[in-house]
């Protein structure tokens, strides 16, 4: 795969160290390269990478309000069309409190007109920016602000919104889901979501430190304990044909991933079985 | 006119911001070592190692990824 060895995304931006929004930036504009216009949400990754009077973003980029990146996205594709620059590449960045709950009705509307645009999910499991509140993709027992563990609650109750089967129903043309511990294998989605005619939409998983409580250093670790346990699985669905696209060799105890963070610390050994028990049936019917 | 906006003018303007000010460890990365994976490259957050593996310590935050994701053990991180 032709990669650039250019960056898109400058150094000095302000995100925690070990942030793994921004290696998915990183990843996903070498991929595109500098014919691309990206678009944000708001969060993290916008506060980060743009405290005015500067920008990290080595490429134009656009930021609206929280709920309507996808319609930003929209009339930027519709006016590139209209001047004939059709080469270029519309990349919409929403984190997952941006994309499942509050950005959701507009994007449905984008994935429905059937614009030309790739929507990159960047899914830290809750509204980081602002202080780690839940989300609809926050998952199952995880701790947060507005779900805290407590004598009254183990966390958050519900069971993570599966946002990708959600833009699938739309039958959109390309749907994945990916993790930046595996740049490989989510550099090739960026690159086939880029090439299909009409929306595609990437669900990218992203380890957040702050906000999953590690030490930084362990970020890509986390990604990939996610995968290697089943808790997060890696697939894409091209034009309505379901693949898995990475197996673990040998699946490993969902404990390995929710110990490792602060988040999940406080579950009792029956919340733990409890999610492995979800987990094991999900990876049973995927055979993984 | 009223301003309903703000447009910044100068891509990548971040770079006057020195991140490498909030460091307290520090990569030390050992070329003989290395086996040229470039994982460190892929992972760094701040994308401050280049193709030479030079890491650009005015923007590092010494996060440890690199270290953590080196297969040969090639990056060090040693207190400022
Ligand atoms: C309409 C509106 N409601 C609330 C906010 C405050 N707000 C800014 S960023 C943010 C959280 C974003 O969460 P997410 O989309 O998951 O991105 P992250 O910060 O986690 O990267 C919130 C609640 C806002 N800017 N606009
Ligand atoms: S809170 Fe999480 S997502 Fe936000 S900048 Fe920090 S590490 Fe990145
Ligand atoms: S310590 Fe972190 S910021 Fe510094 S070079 Fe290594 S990965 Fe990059
Ligand atoms: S991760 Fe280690 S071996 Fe790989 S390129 Fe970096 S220093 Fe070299
Ligand atoms: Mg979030």
């Amino acid at each position: 795969m032709e990669i650039s060895d250019k960056e898109f995304f400058a150094p000095g931006h302000r995100a925690c160290a070990g942030c793994g929004a921004t290696i998915g930036v990183r990843l996903a504009l070498k991929v595109l390269g500098e014919n691309t216009v990206a678009i944000s949400a708001t969060g993290c990754l916008e506060v980060i990478s743009t405290p005015y009077p500067e920008t990290a973003w080595e490429i134009p980029w656009m930021h609206v309000a929280f709920e309507n990146a996808a319609a930003v996205a929209s009339g930027v594709e519709a006016a590139l069309k209209s001047q004939g620059k059709t080469d270029t590449t519309v990349v919409v960045f929403g984190g997952d409190g941006g994309t499942a709950d509050i950005g959701l009705q507009a994007l449905s509307g984008a994935m429905e007109r059937g614009h030309n645009l790739i929507y990159i999910c960047y899914d830290n499991e809750a509204y980081m920016n602002t202080g780690i509140q839940r989300s609809g993709a926050t998952p199952y027992g995880a701790s947060t602000t507005t779900s805290p563990h407590g004598k009254e609650s183990f966390g958050e109750d519900k069971p993570k919104k599966n946002m990708p089967m959600i833009m699938a129903a739309h039958g959109v043309p390309y749907v994945a889901t990916a993790s930046i511990s595996y740049p490989e294998d989510f550099m090739k989605k960026v690159k086939k979501a880029a090439e299909v005619e009409g929306p595609a939409y990437i669900h990218l998983q992203q380890p957040c430190t702050t906000g999953w409580g590690y030490n930084p250093a362990k970020t890509i670790e986390l990604g990939r304990l996610a995968v290697e346990t089943g808790s997060w699985i890696l697939y894409e669905i091209e034009e309505g044909e379901f693949k898995v696209t990475y197996r673990p060799i040998q699946r490993r105890a969902v404990n390995e991933y929710l110990n490792a963070q602060k988040r999940f610390k406080h579950l009792t050994d029956l919340e733990k079985e409890r999610i492995q028990s979800h987990v094991d049936a999900i990876c049973i019917e995927l055979k993984i | 006119m009223v301003s309903v906006g703000a447009a910044v003018k100068e891509p990548g303007s971040t770079r006057k911001n020195k991140t490498g000010s909030w460091r307290t460890f520090k990569p030390i990365l050992d070329k003989e070592k290395c086996i040229e994976c470039e994982n460190c490259i892929m992972f760094c957050p701040e994308g401050c190692i280049n193709n030479d593996y030079d890491i650009d310590y005015d923007y590092c935050k010494g996060c440890g990824i690199c270290e953590e994701e080196c297969p040969v053990k090639a990056i060090k991180m040693e207190r400022e």
